[in-house]
């Protein structure tokens, strides 16, 4: 304790340490516990029910269709299962918001933010950290429990993997974490706005909620208001009312990663929304059935990516400038 | 105890000039000059509101001033906010620490923070955890310690990096009494023995006044007096020679004595006191000028016979002043309003 001057330089880097307190608070955590449980299940069912349709259709294509992608995105037969992509795409904004709902709240809560931005890191590597904690978490179990899946199939169904299928899942991880990010994201803005933990985790739940059940029911009932595809008089008008209600659609954020998420998987996916014109949709219908390269693929998602990753970077930078605008009283 | 007999006044460590904060209409510090130099404790004083801790954020750089600067070992906060962090330990008002992890954990996560290497942090954690009184508790988990127990681990939590400065913003609360003494014992063993400035604010009167080397008495915003509590007392008005007389005699007799004081040349008034059990006790006001060791020798001899418990020169205690300050403030507050 002198009153010399401390050694210059050497200041570790601030979201890192940060990130990794975090992330090891974040493995010891209950919540880290029922990750595992949520998307071991998410992984675990529909993969059981949907066994026997991916071994019938191994029999039958013989490798023409990417028959190993369909451990993930066959729905399983007679029963109300979304596929593995489905149900990542509904259980991956609960997670997010879990994982970031208390970052900054709870730390003001318990007088630990202030003795925080008092250490030498900057005041945004308090929110780079436990953003990027609660991605690592998030993924570590995600791309873990899609390893497992992958083992499922080569050891008891005998699918291996072919290469361009092991690019359509890395690109597909790709795609979950912007669709993870997003919600986590969401939470940390909540968790910096909302001083309570509780109204925090309950808004983002309840947000996910709304848009889970009842986003699918209003968009449902506006394109019905607004977009009558039955009452078309002719095919022109029945093709332009179903492309307005595609985009209706596409107001909840789940539909974008769920389009995405379908053709990317799907390499015979050759269209995600319904064509302009009745020339163009009859020429859809006459379509060979092709298999797009993953380029391709990507080509066809690019608006639903990007338009993912912006809504994240406009969430996570509110939650930033909010926290940066904020008093960090006790 | 203050810096009067050095001869080399050493740079303050922290250093302000009319600092200024507004919250919209709202002045919470207005044009605030302090200076608190390398082995001295400062206390800021004032009631809940008077811009204690947006003072304190300013110098930590955790909230821009609205005008005025300040200089923290020489740097501007806001400027080079990491640099002036490094350098100064912080306990925040209401401190907390992570329920689940260790204290020693909590203590090793801010040794990260600032950069320490693991072999040099451990030594340190086990220095300030040793310092604080908690080597055995230090394993247990924060959530399981009382509040005081907290309040110091946040002492240790600041003194880890080896502070140049240390801001203390209500240190003593949520402390029991003979816990406070340990913790003010530390503190004045840091400033006066390790060279370190301290500032803290509080709202105690009497660790206050134990404690510190000067005292800044806030109000509204405002730094209605600062210095030693003797020259704040002075800067107020308050006499310093007043001298306490205690005489052990029955009430009956009580007006005989009183008179017999008031007769000694150079007193001005004598008030009557409550004195404790069968002791009266009054507090003679003398001349200004006159020797006090001359006076009490006079009164002594006034007294005669009866019992004297006690004589000598009145405390100059700090809620004297601490009113004074007040009302004065409030009494210029109507006026503004008034006007």
């Amino acid at each position: 304790m002198s009153a010399t001057t401390a050694p210059a330089g050497r200041l570790p880097v601030g979201w890192a340490v940060i990130a990794g307190k975090e992330f090891a608070d974040h493995l010891r955590s209950l919540r880290f516990l029922i990750l595992v449980v949520v998307l071991g299940a998410a992984a675990i069912v529909p993969l059981y029910f949907a066994a026997d349709a991916i071994r019938a259709s191994a029999s039958q294509v013989s490798g023409a269709k990417a028959i190993f992608l369909a451990l993930l995105d066959l729905p399983p037969r007679g029963l109300s299962v979304p596929p593995v992509y489905g149900f990542v795409g509904i259980v991956a904004p609960l997670l997010g918001v879990a994982f970031s709902f208390d970052a900054v709240n709870a730390e003001r809560a318990d007088g630990t933010l202030a003795r925080l931005v008092a250490q030498p890191v900057h005041r945004d590597d308090v929110i780079t950290g436990k953003f990027l904690a609660g991605l690592a978490a998030i993924m570590l179990v995600l791309v873990s429990v899609v390893l497992v899946i992958a083992g499922f199939g080569i050891a008891r169904l005998g699918i291996v993997p072919a290469q361009g299928e092991i690019e359509r899942l890395v690109a597909w991880l790709a795609l979950t974490f912007v669709w993870v990010s997003l919600w986590l994201a969401f939470g940390l803005l909540l968790s910096v706005v909302l001083r309570r933990a509780a109204t925090a985790g309950l808004a983002g739940f309840g947000v996910w909620l709304l848009l889970q059940i009842f986003g699918q029911l209003l968009v449902g009932l506006v394109t019905q208001v607004v977009a009558p595809v039955a009452t078309a008089a002719t095919e022109q008008q029945a093709v332009a009312l179903q492309n307005l209600s595609d985009m209706i659609t596409r107001a909840v954020p789940l539909t974008l990663y769920q389009e995405a998420a379908r053709v990317i998987l799907d390499p015979g996916q050759t269209a995600v929304s319904t064509p302009a014109t009745v020339g163009q949709l009859q020429q859809y219908q006459q379509q060979i059935p092709t298999l797009l390269s993953l380029q391709q693929s990507l080509l066809l998602v690019w608006p639903q990516v990007v338009i993912l990753v912006a809504m994240t970077a406009v969430c996570f930078a509110l939650a930033y400038v909010a926290f940066m605008r904020q008093e960090i009283r006790a | 105890m203050s810096a009067d007999g050095v001869s080399v006044v050493p740079e303050p460590a922290i250093r302000t000039r009319g600092l200024t904060k507004r919250y919209g209409g709202l002045v919470a510090v207005d044009h605030l000059d302090l200076e608190v130099r390398p082995g001295e404790i400062f206390g800021l004083l004032g009631q809940n509101g008077a811009g204690k801790t947006t003072t304190i954020l300013m110098l930590l750089g955790l909230t821009e001033p609205t005008a005025g600067e300040v200089r923290v070992v020489g740097l501007d906060p806001a400027r080079r906010p990491l640099d002036v962090k490094r350098r100064v330990g912080f306990l925040p008002d209401s401190v907390g620490f992570y329920g689940t992890l260790s204290g020693r954990q909590n203590l090793r996560y801010t040794a990260r923070l600032n950069g320490l290497r693991r072999d040099e942090a451990e030594p340190r954690i086990d220095e300030v955890l040793a310092l604080v009184g908690l080597t055995d508790r230090a394993d247990d988990r924060a959530e399981t310690y009382s509040r005081g127990m907290v309040q110091r681990l946040g002492i240790a939590d600041a003194l880890v990096k080896r502070p140049d400065v240390l801001i203390l913003d209500e240190p003593t609360t949520a402390i029991d009494p003979l816990g406070v003494v340990e913790v003010l014992d530390l503190l004045r063993a840091l400033a006066h023995e390790h060279g370190l400035a301290i500032l803290l604010s509080s709202h105690l009167l009497n660790q206050v006044q134990s404690t510190c080397d000067r005292i800044g008495v806030f109000a509204a915003g405002r730094l209605v007096g600062s210095g030693t509590v003797e020259e704040l007392a002075a800067s107020f008005g308050l006499p310093l020679d007043d001298i306490e007389v205690v005489v052990g005699v029955p009430a009956a007799e009580a007006p005989a004595v009183e008179v017999a004081i008031r007769t000694v040349p150079g007193v001005t008034d004598v008030v009557a006191e409550h004195g404790a059990r069968d002791d009266r006790a009054w507090i003679v006001r003398v001349e200004a000028g006159r020797d006090v060791g001359t006076m009490i020798r006079a009164i002594v001899q006034a007294v005669g016979e009866r019992p004297l418990i006690r004589v000598g020169r009145r405390r100059v205690e700090l809620d004297a002043i601490y009113r004074q300050a007040f009302a004065r403030t409030d009494a210029g507050r109507r006026e503004e309003v008034a006007a």
